[in-house]
């Protein structure tokens, strides 16, 4: 009744080949946008620094693993590193170059990033599947080795961490221990839209129907001509773009400092988490992936206060991996291709709502 | 609308709001954060901890009523000793104003560095953290009594010098340093290669990942190579009772194996009868027959307020958190005093740890004499490079068996302030001190 295309008649080839079709799609998502935009104003400082910088990267980079593992069928458990490296990328060049703009480094990073995903995507010719996961292993663990033996990468310090130079934008500080949480919200938030907007493009358009065709049979997608080393590695190449982009945010907007151990293959297995469960080969499903895995936990850490009651820490704790782990396999059963199914099933039951079909 | 519609919509209304509201601070109560590991790997370590930095504060709380009658308010968050939920739970403690931060990991004190002098709240890193952070003119927030790791390598190379008969004796032996492959293991790399070359010794070095903590067999494997004469080891958490059982198995002579102040009983007893000899260094008694100890026995444990088992009141690390406690419960009176206020802030806070003054008379007071010795910190010291003791595995207890140890400051003060330069230099712009220093004798 609410979400129908009855009544909304295209004129132009161009209206009827775009990505929303439907009016209410693009009203929800301009919704969407002005509440995130408005968000700050009504969140407390724990909300906005705490859940909602940390979503929206780790959402950055569900969606640079999804584009890999979900649109073109190449496993990879090396994301971790892949963010590491950008952020170690963009800790030399921002502490190399001060003068420039943190932003203009952290997009370079991003192309540090991709050209050492492509590097560590040539087997993907050779190999697929299982055998390309443990590929992407041997790269999560190689570069997670040169974060910590590599001295020159984290400028000599005896700690072995990098710290968050302090940096400007518009003479606003957005990184370092002066920058608010608002500030460093509406960067991520930022950057986020706007890859999220590019990403959108790119998988609606050839390019990413070529890695479709890839994940569905590399073998009928060579036939028809599409030319699977540059294909592939091209997925490496944006994949590793945005989870570079995506490491460099968590160190500069998230964490403020950073050990080799935060990109450890724990942070490998979380993005993969994340994609399986969110949806593989859906945007959306990347943000809701972040959002079950990471936000979650958080909400369930919280709730024992708002109601008053006293919990041990330590206990509270457990309940959490008990109740993450729960509804996880719970959403596992309901629906094997994850909530962005789910969500889809939901919209398709929507538009014929009252009627059941 | 409906009235079911009316009342759903409300109760979510109102619980939406009451998710983005935080509890005001009831009557009169200073509130401290204790950043703990109940969990995790390093939990083994860290649950001692937390038990006696919870009970010393209930206690005050139980017997003085609070600190000059403002009650403690205390809450554990849960950080596993990762740096991502350390740092949710420094946001999630901001709002309700702390007075001082025991984030109990260097890797969850590195990131709040900068963020203590913005966020105006002190961070005491007792013993661990950034050990240029000594410098009080370079870091004003920060605090790291009563040593830093660079102070105790010298200490635990002064007491091998005392068994060799001579600093000077070192020429040519072989130490061995086992450490956990993470911020705090690395801390003391830079002063082993100068003592390496101050005193003829060669240092060799086998570093221990964090994820391979229980799986050191290469690394003891090369130390049955390597052979040397002394190892030290820095470890935490599972990481300290691997290292010990590994050493008994590959046969190394567990005199010659001293620790860094962090083991605890457990670690040592589970490698059995071949433990019996190792070293650590510590600055407290771990015993529970001291009085303050016995105060905490009658009013927290006894009375059912402390998650801790019996047994385990009075050994080493309960007694750290013990020490802990008393530190912060000791700069919040400092504050109390040099302020006048009763319910005092981070910034008060700060002052009472500058001017920390615990003497041998205070000591006694507090029901620690004999526990731990005298410490003073200073505007421009807020480490107070404290001596510290050795103390040995005798099968069921540590025993002490050396004097208190100096640190070789000579060596150790030069170097701590070329750290802290350099650090201020990469991490420009380093905001330079604007805190008063309140200067008290």
């Amino acid at each position: 009744m609410f979400y129908r295309e009855a009544g909304q008649y295209k004129t132009t080839y161009q209206a009827d080949m775009s990505v929303f079709p439907i009016l209410q799609d693009r009203i929800g998502l301009a919704l969407i946008i002005v509440a995130a935009l408005v968000l700050p104003l009504v969140a407390g400082e724990f909300m906005i620094a705490s859940v909602m910088v940390p979503f929206l990267i780790l959402a950055l980079a569900a969606i640079g693993l999804n584009i890999l593992t979900g649109y073109t069928g190449l496993v990879s458990l090396g994301t971790g590193a892949f963010m590491g490296v950008g952020a170690y990328a963009c800790y030399k060049l921002s502490t190399t170059f001060p003068a420039i703009n943190i932003l203009v480094w952290i997009v370079a990073s991003g192309f540090v990033s991709c050209a050492v995903g492509v590097l560590f995507g040539l087997p993907s010719l050779r190999i697929k599947g299982f055998y390309l996961a443990v590929a992407t292993l041997a790269a999560q663990f190689f570069l997670q080795w040169c974060f910590v033996r590599v001295p020159w990468l984290y400028n000599y310090n005896p700690s072995g961490a990098i710290e968050v130079p302090s940096r400007t934008l518009f003479g606003i500080h957005v990184t370092g221990a002066s920058a608010t949480p608002t500030t460093r919200y509406y960067v991520a938030l930022a950057i986020v839209i706007a890859v999220t907007w590019i990403v959108s493009n790119l998988v609606h358009g050839r390019v990413g129907r070529s890695f479709m065709a890839v994940r569905d049979m590399d073998i009928a997608a060579q036939l028809i001509g599409i030319r699977l080393l540059r294909t592939k590695l091209l997925a490496f190449a944006v994949s590793s773009f945005i989870t570079g982009v995506a490491g460099a945010m968590m160190v500069f907007l998230w964490l403020g400092a950073a050990e080799p151990d935060a990109f450890n293959i724990n942070q490998s297995f979380i993005l993969l988490f994340m994609v399986i469960i969110g949806g593989l080969g859906s945007l959306i499903g990347s943000f809701f992936g972040a959002a079950l895995i990471y936000v979650l936990p958080i909400i369930v850490r919280a709730t024992p206060e708002t109601f008053g009651l006293t919990i041990g820490a330590a206990t509270v704790e457990h309940l959490t991996y008990l109740i993450t782990g729960a509804l996880i396999i719970f959403f596992l059963i309901v629906e094997p291709l994850g909530l962005a199914r789910l969500w889809q099933i939901g919209k398709q039951k929507l538009r014929v709502w009252p009627f059941p079909y | 609308m409906t009235n079911l519609k009316a009342s759903l919509l409300a109760l979510a209304a109102t619980t939406a709001l009451t998710a983005f509201a935080f509890p005001a601070q009831a009557e009169d109560s200073v509130f401290v954060p204790l950043f703990t590991y109940r969990t995790g790997p390093f939990a083994g370590s860290g649950i001692f901890i937390a038990d006696g930095m919870h009970d010393y504060l209930t206690m005050l709380n139980e017997r003085d009523g609070g600190i000059g009658g403002v009650k403690i308010a205390v809450e554990e968050c849960e950080t596993g000793y990762d740096t991502k939920k350390g740092l949710e739970c420094y946001e999630a403690v901001k709002p309700k104003n702390p007075v001082m931060v025991n984030p109990w990991s260097t890797g969850i004190t590195l990131p709040l560095i900068p963020r203590a002098a913005v966020d105006k709240i002190p961070i005491l890193s007792m013993a661990y953290g950034l050990s240029a952070s000594a410098q009080g003119d370079t870091f004003p927030w920060i605090f790291n009594p009563p040593d830093t790791y660079w102070d105790g390598f010298s200490q635990i190379l002064k007491f091998i010098g005392g068994q060799e008969g001579g600093l000077d004796k070192l020429k040519g032996k072989k130490i061995g340093y086992i450490y956990l492959d993470a911020g705090f293991g690395r801390e003391p790399l830079p002063l082993i290669e100068q003592l390496a070359k101050d005193y003829g010794f060669e240092a060799k070095l086998y570093p221990v990942a964090a994820a391979e903590m229980q799986n050191q067999s290469a690394q003891w494997l090369n130390v049955r190579r390597d052979r040397p004469d002394y190892m030290v080891m820095y470890g935490w958490g599972a990481m300290q009772p691997t290292a010990i059982k590994e050493a008994v198995k590959t046969n190394y002579p567990m005199d010659k194996f001293i620790s860094i102040w962090w083991p605890s009983e457990d670690d040592a007893r589970g490698a059995g009868d071949g433990a019996k000899g190792f070293k650590m260094l510590n600055w407290h008694g771990s015993t529970p027959d001291f009085p303050v100890i016995k105060d905490v026995q009658k009013y927290v444990v006894d009375a059912g307020k402390s998650q801790s088992p019996k047994e385990k009141v009075g050994t080493t690390l309960y007694n750290r958190g013990v020490y802990n406690s008393m530190l912060i419960a000791e700069a919040i009176r400092t504050a109390q005093q040099v302020t006048g206020k009763k319910v005092v802030t981070g910034e008060d806070v700060r002052r009472g740890l500058e001017d920390l003054n615990i003497d041998a008379a205070r000591l006694k007071a507090l029901g620690m004499e004999g526990f731990t010795g005298p410490i003073k910190l200073s505007c421009s010291d807020h480490n107070g490079h404290r001596p510290t003791f050795v103390q040995q595995w005798d099968g069921t207890k540590y025993v002490k068996v050396s004097d208190w140890i100096e640190p070789l400051s000579d060596k150790v003060k030069p170097l701590l302030q070329a750290d802290a330069k350099a650090y201020a230099e990469k991490n420009a712009p380093w905001p330079a001190r604007t805190e008063a220093c309140d200067a008290r004798s």
